[in-house]
């Protein structure tokens, strides 16, 4: 909005830092938005809810396909009664919560940005805040905590789906034993792989939910503004998914 | 109030779905309580093993490579320190000889273990509650990796007296 015209380096660091005040601003009114727990529900219906044949149609496909190249490939060493652990740890620590985050970017973060981008555009922010209500508390804080709620459940319906999808091939189409399969996954996966899971989707459903809200609450109030605030959505969401995914990958690894 | 009322059975559906999905990977994945393709029909014999290796319940009991039942259960027996492997034939298998022997076999290089009965040549067959007498323990990779070294050490020290002038020439 100022006059002065930022170069890239200068406008990056704006960006990230006008991202981590809006957080610590959402977050002051996360407390209070629990107050109106309506409005966190209808968010988590939309963000969650209506998400939720794509991601489970996403989990299924990608678990047979999971369930396909991997008896392939550890066929060649006689060991496709360990399908069930590939799927398993690549469902649970890798495929299910990055996978999950990038369809709820594009699913639910779009929906987001342009919602809050259009009450932007059509002054209904303005208008909040000159009834003296706080948009930050009523409009943007229950969207970024539907998302935060959702995105772990829609992960772990993700990850079981892509693993009865994996069965799916490999039992039944492959011919894996299906007692080797699951005895063979119950004994190598234990409860840390799956907190892995929770934890990095509980970690990418902060980042895409804010990232969302943000972008649509900063965007330029312009039909032209709304869709690249969009569009910055995805993209940033993405990028941001992937990176934290190897940094958690990284922290997890040394830990155990 | 139609809408608000879809409305809150979608978010409830989606709820219980996503909880009941992490209450599966939680409870179910790391545990051993949920057991896949298992089933109640058929019979049960014992068998006894000095060694199982990694032998888990819901393994494949095979037949010629043919999978004529289950582990059902695995439990160490204090007395003899053995450990007792119950397995669930399935009924269309009800011929298998007494005398038949049980050995613990690894599918491929880095498979799982599986039990391989080799049928024997009585007239009278396994019944419920029967047990296998004849039984060869798993092969543990480490132990025979150990005897192999022991057996080169032991050949090899007749050589080495040869070998020992003619390396350090080379170098």
């Amino acid at each position: 909005m100022s006059a002065v015209v930022d170069s890239a380096a200068v406008a990056a660091l704006r960006r990230i830092g006008a991202m981590t005040l809006f957080l610590g601003q959402v977050l002051a009114r996360v407390i209070p938005a629990f107050a109106k727990p309506g409005l966190i529900v209808k968010q988590i219906y939309n963000a969650g809810a209506r998400s939720l044949v794509i991601i489970m149609l996403s989990g299924l496909f990608v678990g047979m396909v999971l369930g396909l190249l991997g008896f392939d490939t550890l066929q060649r060493f006689g060991s496709e009664d360990s399908l069930g652990v590939l799927a398993a740890l690549g469902m649970l620590k890798v495929l299910g919560p990055v996978l999950t985050a990038l369809l709820f970017a594009g699913r639910a973060g779009t929906s987001l940005t342009s919602e809050i981008g259009l009450m932007k555009s059509t002054d209904q922010l303005t208008a909040m805040q000159m009834m003296a209500v706080d948009p930050l508390r009523y409009v943007v804080a229950p969207r970024f905590l539907g998302g935060i709620i959702a995105m772990p459940l829609l992960a772990a319906t993700f990850s079981v789906i892509g693993l009865f999808g994996a069965q799916l091939i490999g039992v039944q189409q492959m011919g894996v034993d299906v007692g080797a399969f699951w005895s063979q996954t119950q004994n190598a996966v234990d409860l840390h792989d799956v907190n892995e899971g929770i934890v990095k989707s509980l970690v990418f459903g902060i980042a895409c939910s804010l990232i969302a809200v943000f972008e649509g609450y900063q965007c330029e109030p312009t039909p032209e503004g709304v869709g690249l605030a969009t569009t910055r959505t995805v993209v940033t969401s993405s990028v941001m998914v992937l990176l934290l995914n190897y940094l958690l990958t990284a922290a997890f690894l040394t830990r155990s | 109030m139609k809408n608000s009322r879809s409305l809150e059975i979608g978010t409830g559906l989606f709820v219980l779905l996503g909880f009941a999905a992490l209450a599966f990977l939680t409870t179910q994945l790391p545990g051993t309580s949920l057991k896949f393709g298992g089933s109640d029909g058929g019979y049960t014999v014992t068998a006894r093993f000095d060694n199982i290796g990694d032998l888990k319940p819901g393994s494949p009991v095979t037949m010629a490579g043919v999978r004529v039942g289950r582990v059902e259960s695995i439990r160490f027996d204090p007395k003899d320190f053995k450990a007792a492997v119950v397995l669930r034939i399935e009924d269309q298998y009800k011929e298998i000889p007494e005398d038949s022997d049980a050995s613990i076999q690894t599918a491929g290089l880095l498979g799982g273990k599986y039990i391989g009965i080799g049928p024997g040549g009585s007239e009278t067959f396994l019944k419920q509650g029967g047990q296998i007498e004849f039984t060869q323990s798993a092969i543990v990779l480490e132990s025979l990796v150990n005897k192999f070294f022991a057996n080169m050490a032991s050949k090899g020290s007749d050589d080495k007296k040869d070998e020992a002038p003619a390396a350090q020439e080379q170098k």
